[in-house]
């Protein structure tokens, strides 16, 4: 039989049926450290005040109290529904500037529409200060402009912006060369190439990124609120926990957060179907 | 006995028929071909018979056995008993070649056994065999995702044949191939029903290719059988019957 | 004619868009008194003042040792939170993924816990489990876990679906069982897809985690909460470099893993 040639075989004698590849060393070597670093992790971990059982047993009765029976104490509907709108403005204005801003920088960090130099410098910038967790920028900003929306606007805004930058020019750098190169033939000037070629084609990729933002910054604003005193709901939420140690009003804020947060990603799912109906 | 028997087989999504009243046998050792037109209910037909789509109503009986009366364990038995090639030959991209041929043994296997991937040393050895039959074995330790779509095809038959099956069931296999690797592929299952004597039906939408090939030709058109009879009688007449006559200047084949 | 009208009509859409976009950005000013003029200010104030003010000093070496004990336990956690929500999220991702559900009952109870641990903010998960577990890395590490069984079993369902359905049917047609189907041939194409969804968690986490210290006192969070309450900038700024260093080397880490295996 001619195919015995190609056999491969253990020392065992046994036949192979895998050939290890280098893909298949590095899945399991990551799925090894990984498993390691958890281990390591739960035996270094600080324990102080921790009792498995009664820890357990609080928290389901804490979470009884919170999602069974919500309610509110310390302020009114509708100032939960003010602060919910506190902390969607917060949102809607980091995006909205962010977003602006991004699209100028993202046009000159895109490698197809932009000098390699300075698309290199900005982009380099921009993983900087992505790579600063949001909460530090805020509180960095609140030292200069004081704790408050502006700092938190600012902190977030700084974020926001690092993220689309770097999504909208991986967007720019998707668009046809070919239909780059026919416009520049015809003489178009740049703002031309940009705004008769690359806007058209990749305007629903640009709006799905910044409702997709406007979704983190929403979760964003409410960390802002809870950990760098920018109001909100969020805010609400730390002082009855924090402060109060009120647990049925917790649920309620929490039940308040879950459901915009809800309807947001159903808009967002509802958003890709019209516009990306290929995807689903 | 008939190797396989289907019976006024219904099958309808969300109230729209695709598949009305079907009647045909298959005896061991024929090469079937299925033709019509695309959404006439060929594919569904197909997968109607290993119950990958479950039937409304009918009969199905395959080796004695009413298929679509099976329970789970015994279901299973006698898919291992029916192996099917795919349009898009279905096979695992990142695994090799000779994983994915042995993956047509699972039929056999207890859940752990398979789980756990252990194959005895005679089911790799004709793996192997089988991988030499249809000319792909020195690619049997390449991921598949490195074949061309005619060898892929190939192993996808591999996988079928090492489930040692009396009916293998081919929908569409050579749809997304070069006339080149259609040819050899056609020919790979003419001559595993005429050499191995194992049952095809194959699912085609070229009229040309079924008459050269097959002993008996079913037409469908809307879910109805419209044409069963020897490859030699369909003529122009059923050819319009089986794809509309508007169509019917088309397919001058 | 058409081609016109529905561009047309596209234009409109987007004008609209633009006027409700402006609307509620106009709201939003409203609302939080936010102050253009002020907030323009700020920022080259802020350049400054971080200029000023955020120099390692020789001194702040000296807390080196301590910080970076916080921020490997803030690594560690996170990667502990992320590893054992991958393993949850790797069975919830089954049984709600759309190839490989098998009872609607699961698929939905599946899609429900990850909707609602995705949806509610880490920050809220933190304050919540706070409560009851008090202050020690297992509140953090509980409050990561559960934003990421969230996030991790939406995306595994995602990376099921798109590589799974093929050979799904390939492997069922040949009398496979189900388990055999998932580990032999959905799990081997799709684990790759799913570990860069892992690896990306582990990058997010370590910031939220520095948030999450803040607010549970635990990790490089709070190392940073307590140096900026007492004005130790210099330290401020030491702990900065050093989250930004970790993000940055870990985030080309894991883009360097995912050109291997994807």
């Amino acid at each position: 039989m001619m195919g015995v040639a190609y056999i491969k075989r253990s020392k065992t004698g046994r036949i192979n049926i895998k050939i290890g590849n280098k893909v298949d060393y590095t899945l399991k070597a990551i799925i090894w450290f990984l498993g390691i670093v958890t281990v390591a992790a739960f035996l270094v971990f600080d324990y102080t005040g921790f009792h498995l059982t009664s820890a357990l047993k609080e928290t389901v009765a804490n979470l009884q109290t919170m999602f069974l029976t919500p309610a509110l104490t310390h302020f009114s509907w509708s100032e939960a529904f003010y602060q919910v709108g506190v902390t969607l403005a917060l949102a809607v204005l980091s995006t909205v500037i962010g977003a602006v801003i991004a699209f100028f920088l993202a046009l000159l960090s895109a490698e197809n529409l932009s000098n390699q130099a300075v698309a290199k410098v900005i982009k380099t910038y921009v993983a900087f200060i992505r790579a600063v967790p949001t909460v530090l920028w805020v509180l960095i900003f609140a030292i200069a402009a004081g704790l408050g929306s502006t700092a938190a606007v600012l902190g977030m805004l700084f974020h926001s912006v690092a993220y689309l930058v770097k999504a909208f020019s991986e967007s720019f750098e998707e668009v046809d060369k070919g239909v780059l190169e026919a416009l520049r033939s015809t003489g178009a000037g740049w703002w031309q190439t940009v705004v008769h070629a690359v806007l058209p084609s990749t305007m629903t990729y640009l709006l799905s990124w910044t409702f997709l933002r406007f979704e983190i910054n929403f979760s964003v604003a409410v960390a802002m609120g809870a950990a760098a005193g920018a109001g909100g709901i969020g805010f609400e939420l730390f002082m009855a926990s924090g402060f109060y140690f009120d647990l049925r009003e917790v649920g309620f804020i929490t039940y308040c957060i879950l459901l915009v947060a809800i309807i947001l990603e159903v808009a967002s799912t509802q958003l890709k179907k019209r516009y990306f109906p290929s995807q689903q | 006995m008939a190797l396989l028997e289907i019976k006024a087989l219904n099958k309808s999504y969300q109230s729209q028929h695709v598949l009305t009243n079907i009647d045909f046998t298959v005896e061991t050792g024929e090469f079937l071909s299925v033709i019509g037109p695309s959404g006439a209910g060929k594919s569904t037909l197909l997968r109607c018979i290993n119950r990958l789509v479950e039937a409304d109503s009918g009969e199905i009986i395959f080796n004695g056995e009413n298929i679509l009366k099976l329970g789970r364990k015994s279901l299973r038995k006698e898919r291992a008993n029916i192996g099917m090639v795919f349009q898009h030959y279905n096979l695992v991209p990142r695994l090799t070649v000779i994983e994915n041929v042995l993956h047509g043994r699972f039929g056999y296997k207890s859940t752990l056994q398979g789980m756990l991937g252990v194959f005895s040393e005679e089911e790799k050895e004709r793996a192997f065999y089988l991988l030499e039959k249809l000319g792909i074995v020195e690619h049997a330790y390449k991921r598949c995702d490195q074949l061309s779509g005619g060898q892929q095809q190939r192993v996808g038959i591999c996988r079928a044949l090492i489930q040692d099956p009396k009916l293998i069931l081919c929908d569409e296999p050579i749809a997304s191939l070069d006339p080149h690797s259609s040819k050899v592929i056609m020919d790979y299952l003419k001559s595993i029903t005429e050499e191995l004597g194992i049952t095809c039906i194959v699912n085609l939408h070229q009229v040309e290719v079924a008459q050269s090939y097959s002993n008996r030709i079913i037409g469908l058109n809307k879910g109805h059988l419209v044409f069963n009879g020897p490859n030699r009688q369909l003529d122009s007449h059923y050819i319009g019957e089986v794809y509309g006559m508007d169509t019917r200047e088309l397919i001058t084949v | 004619m058409l081609a016109d009208q529905t561009r047309l009509s596209r234009k409109w859409q987007h004008i609209f868009l633009l006027i409700i976009v402006c609307c509620f950005t106009w709201i939003a000013i409203e609302m939080v008194q936010f102050d253009f003029y002020q907030s323009l200010l700020s920022i080259p104030t802020a350049g400054l003042w971080m200029i000023e003010n955020l120099w390692i000093t020789a001194e702040t070496w000296r807390e080196f040792p301590d910080i970076m004990l916080k921020l490997v336990e803030t690594i560690l956690m996170s990667v502990a939170a992320t590893t054992i929500a991958a393993f949850i999220s790797f069975f919830l991702g089954i049984a709600g993924s759309t190839t490989t559900r098998r009872n609607g009952l699961m698929a939905g109870l599946s899609r429900g816990i990850a909707s609602v641990a995705r949806n509610i903010p880490v920050v809220a998960w933190a304050l919540i489990l706070l409560l009851s577990f008090g202050q020690n890395s297992l509140t953090g590490f509980l409050a990561l876990f559960v934003g990421t069984v969230g996030f991790l079993t939406r995306a595994f369902m995602e990376s099921i679906d798109e590589v799974g359905l093929k050979s799904f049917e390939a492997l069922t047609a040949t009398g496979a069982t189900y388990f055999q189907v998932i580990f032999k041939a959905v799990i081997p194409q799709a684990l790759p897809q799913m570990l860069s969804w892992v690896l990306f968690m582990i990058e997010t986490n370590i910031r939220s985690a520095t948030l999450v210290g803040i607010l549970t006192g635990t990790g490089i969070g709070y190392t940073f909460d307590l140096y900026y309450k007492t004005l130790n900038y210099e330290a401020v700024a030491l702990v900065t470099l050093l989250i930004i260093l970790t993000v940055i080397v870990i985030e080309l880490t894991s883009n360097r893993i995912r050109k291997v295996i994807l």
